[in-house]
């Protein structure tokens, strides 16, 4: 383990700016930590932290100057590696009256389909090369999940076990050229219950560089990991040195400490997992789902704020003169009406419909899906839900009674 | 149907009722696609910019405004029979408008408070939308409309594609362009949850909660807000019936909450704070 002090981190900034890294990073916005450009440690939520509880989140001032001292905040790296709204293609109509075949757009060249996509189009494909700063352990899990579904092992770095045989280009560009600076968490947030989930909060891998910022009396520095070449590459560049044993357990015990907390539920939450996808697939009828239904405003900003959400619709679009069309991808949500409107209607016209699908498939059908569960723990869909509801909650409800049901049944 | 194939332009008609025109003038405000859009249409009905007037019948007519009287109740059964197409565009002609305020009082009162020979006013009770009164192919909503939500709607329908125009909540729209929750994050009462995107989360991107000018999105559970609203964010009965009764007053799910928290609470409509202003003689001065 190295250690590195704090004009070390700003160097850490300037190194992956000048190697051409888009560096992204927390910032303040809005009264929320975000994720925007950043120019300089500066631009870091320096001294402040969050306070997070179903439906509501606040910023407060800390004591000490911390660069990382908050948990998740709205934002999660995904809108940086499956973006909100992408330009797929545009088309343009040619004199003989057929869009973008190889035929009728002789203008452009002769490279079949791939002439009707305008340089704008090209752009989308080829982004610039980001860096995110401050990835917390639950995060990279998130991005690891999202590799297995969009393909990411695929193509560009040879396929990895489990993923499908197919890659989206959109996602897989960005996340082949992504750098990634964890950050260990040493605190835990008011809805977090990563240590329930097993991801977290401790970044075992997947990094290319992780921090653990100490604050410890006047001491203040970041004990440094690397996880990749490029990120051992990158930290030469950065003024480092091994870290003492005293510094190594400082670091530790601060990990440790937003364990404790979850664990003992002085902070963050707890989800039971044990058999979860067979306790949700018996309890499709629970009355529970009725329950979350009267409050669910199926209003999608749980779906939005998780980082592993993935669905997305796309619409085609023509102008006024029919000459020109475009097609978009934008994030959906299985919240949505629509999402799930085929011939002649929705197929989950319910709120009860819907919340038991986003449920049942972020913590049971995953499983089946992807291998792993949909939910990392991080706890955005609770705080951000504006009415407060509480995945745990409902999975609780839901194994209360369920237990319950069963003991009746014996007794009967 | 691809309407442009048949040979000739189809044509435009953009009819008013009860309405401010500013729906309407989002068509005039199109600027640089509006050149566009009358070279693909034949603009053959649309009083507020020409006086120009081709006979009907239309295959695109525009309907802004409400029904409020039974003159208009009429008109728009003949403008119906002459359409091929109707939309309904904004909130007067969608949800009856900021005139439907009048659905929640007795409109003979009004009217003897303002007009000096009330005998003259020949209105309806209500003022209901267009959709209540005859068959609508489509609704654009929004207090105003959005000009390129008007753009696409004309674009889709002389492609004979159906509209990119969502039914989803605002929220949506203010999490894909990284807006922060002003509810979750400040407490703000927003209405974003439980209305019809298309303003492209205007408010919220500017620190102020959802007026609601969309309407109601496609399936809004409106008692669960209010009940946050008021157990949570502290908000006082009267702040929540205003905050309902705007240019949407007239939507269906709109009302049926504040209905729903009046009787509950023995109050609603008849602890509307608006009775002081309606009382109090100024206004009337003002208007004579």
């Amino acid at each position: 383990m190295q250690v590195f002090d704090l004009s070390a981190l700003d160097r850490l900034v300037q190194v992956l700016g000048e190697r051409g890294y888009l560096v992204i990073g927390p910032v303040l916005r809005d009264g929320a930590i975000v994720y925007d450009e950043i120019t300089s440690s500066r631009d870091l939520p320096i001294g402040w932290t969050d306070l997070q509880e179903g439906g509501s989140y606040r910023l407060h001032k800390r004591a000490d100057q911390a660069r990382f001292g908050y948990v998740v905040g709205p934002h999660s790296w995904k809108r940086y590696l499956f973006p909100p709204e992408v330009r797929l293609w545009q088309l343009r109509r040619s004199r003989d009256g057929y869009l973008g075949s190889r035929q009728s757009s002789g203008q452009t060249g002769d490279n079949g389909q791939l002439d009707a996509i305008s340089p704008a189009t090209q752009g989308d494909l080829s982004p610039p090369r980001q860096a995110f700063i401050g990835v917390r352990s639950c995060e990279l899990h998130a991005i690891h999940i999202q590799d297995r579904v969009f393909g990411a092992g695929n193509g560009a770095r040879g396929a990895a076990r489990g993923t499908p045989n197919w890659h989206d280009p959109v996602y897989a560009r960005r996340r082949h050229d992504a750098f990634l600076v964890s950050v260990q968490c040493t605190q835990a947030g008011g809805t977090c219950f990563c240590t329930s989930m097993g991801t977290g909060p401790k970044a075992e891998s997947g990094f290319d560089l992780a921090l653990t910022e100490v604050i410890d009396g006047k001491e203040h520095y970041f004990a440094v990991e690397a996880g990749s070449d490029r990120g051992r590459e990158v930290l030469e560049e950065v003024p480092h040195r091994a870290a003492t044993d005293t510094e190594a357990e400082a670091a530790a015990r601060a990990v440790a400490r937003s364990v404790d907390q979850m664990d003992s539920g002085v902070r963050g939450r707890t989800m039971e997992t044990a058999g979860i996808k067979e306790l949700l697939y018996r309890n499709q009828e629970h009355p529970r789902w009725d329950e979350v239904a009267q409050r669910c405003l199926a209003c999608a900003n749980c779906t939005m704020v998780c980082p592993t959400c993935f669905c997305s619709n796309v619409e085609d679009k023509s102008d006024i003169t029919g000459e020109h069309a475009e097609r978009w991808r934008r994030w959906d949500s299985c919240f949505h009406r629509d999402f799930s409107y085929l011939h002649g209607g929705s197929v989950r016209p319910s709120t009860r419909a819907r919340y038991r699908q986003w449920m049942t498939h972020k913590l049971a059908s995953w499983i089946d899906q992807f291998g792993t569960s949909g939910c990392v723990g991080c706890g955005r869909c609770i705080t951000w839900c504006p009415v407060g509801i509480d995945i745990t909650e409902e999975v609780a409800a839901i194994r209360a009674s369920d237990a319950q049901h069963r003991e009746g049944e014996k007794s009967g | 149907m691809n309407v442009m194939k048949r040979g000739r332009k189809p044509k435009l008609a953009v009819w008013k009722f009860a309405s401010c025109d500013g729906c309407q003038l989002s068509l005039l405000d199109c600027e640089d696609e509006l050149l566009t859009i009358a070279d693909a249409v034949e603009i053959a009905y649309f009083v507020e910019a020409s006086r120009s007037i081709s006979r009907g019948p239309y295959d695109l007519s525009l309907v802004e405004g409400s029904i409020t009287t039974p003159h208009d109740a009429e008109r728009i059964r003949r403008v119906r029979r002459v359409s091929r197409f109707l939309v309904t565009i904004g909130a007067c002609a969608t949800a009856g408008g900021i005139q439907a305020l009048r659905n929640f009082r007795d409109v003979s009162e009004f009217t003897a408070r303002v007009y000096a020979h009330p005998e003259y006013i020949d209105t309806l009770a209500t003022s209901t939308a267009i959709a209540d009164h005859v068959a609508v192919d489509f609704e654009l909503r929004g207090c105003p409309i959005n000009k390129h939500q008007l753009v696409e709607l004309i674009g889709a329908y002389l492609c004979g594609r159906k509209p990119d125009i969502p039914g989803h909540s605002v929220c949506t729209e203010c999490k894909r362009a990284g807006a922060v929750c002003v509810t979750v994050a400040r407490g703000t009462p927003c209405l974003g949850p439980v209305t019809h995107a298309g303003c492209g989360a205007l408010c919220p991107r500017y620190d102020r909660g959802c007026y609601g000018c969309y309407g109601p999105m496609d399936s809004p559970n409106v008692p669960s807000l209010q009940t946050w609203w008021q157990d949570r964010l502290a908000v006082s009965e009267s702040d929540l019936i205003r905050a309902y009764r705007s240019f949407n007053a007239g939507a269906v799910a709109f009302q049926a909450g504040v209905a729903r928290k009046g009787r509950a609470d023995g109050g609603g409509a008849d602890t509307d704070p608006r009775d002081a202003a309606l009382d109090s003689s100024t206004r009337r001065d003002r208007i004579s």
